[in-house]
């Protein structure tokens, strides 16, 4: 079986540019991806991200994940030293026909995004009673 | 905290299924394991004073510096 969910990106750490939106520079978040009889389970870490500032969005077949960090720097402090930067996050993803998008279920916990998206029913796997005659 | 070496380490769950029971896996991006961090502080930092926060998936720690160490104004009578 082919790849249900096709990401566009591939994990690099460092920010890349979006030529057609925005001029802002955003990483792109790794995540996990998997499938079970049910659905799709998809988790991205999005550290710094709260609810208030993550978006999920579908636009037909397409996942956009978006979401910018808190940018709360100590008052009256001086960056010396910066690995980890409050950046804005970006992901879409395209989804199989097979998925059902109207219900998909988002939770975040200590940054990290699961999103559940089930199969359309009639999609599922199904057992067919065979009753001998 | 350890003689101005500051070590922070933990462990993150692997949480996807093995490949059994119908669970198909594909994509493996993110970090599972244990993990480890060790920053020498400068020596004024004041190791009684340590302060930790976690918010978001994001470690805060403050260190205080030490009293000594404070720029001072001295007053001239």
């Amino acid at each position: 079986m082919s790849s249900e969910l096709q990401t566009s990106g591939r994990n690099t750490p460092q920010a890349t540019r979006d030529e057609t939106t925005r001029d802002q520079p955003f990483v792109v978040p790794p995540v996990d991806i998997y499938e079970n009889e049910s659905g799709i389970t998809l988790l991205a870490d999005l550290p710094g991200v709260s609810r208030e500032r993550l978006g999920v969005r579908v636009d037909g077949e397409t996942l956009i994940v978006e979401a910018s960090a808190s940018t709360a720097q100590p008052e009256g402090m001086q960056l010396i030293y910066g690995e980890a930067q409050y950046p804005s996050y970006r992901r879409q993803f395209t989804l199989s026909r097979e998925l059902d998008s109207s219900r998909i279920e988002a939770a975040l916990k200590d940054g990290v995004l699961k999103l559940q998206i089930p199969r359309r029913e009639e999609a599922k796997p199904r057992r067919i009673e065979v009753r001998v005659g | 905290m350890d003689r101005g070496v500051l070590t922070i380490a933990g462990e993150r769950q692997d949480p996807v299924p093995a490949e059994e029971d119908g669970v198909t896996v594909y994509a493996q991006e993110r970090f599972a394991g244990a993990f480890r961090r060790v920053v020498s502080l400068p020596e004024e930092a004041d190791a009684g004073k340590v302060d930790a926060t976690y918010r978001d998936g994001i470690l805060r720690i403050t260190v205080a510096k030490h009293e000594a160490s404070k720029p001072r104004r001295i007053e001239i009578s």
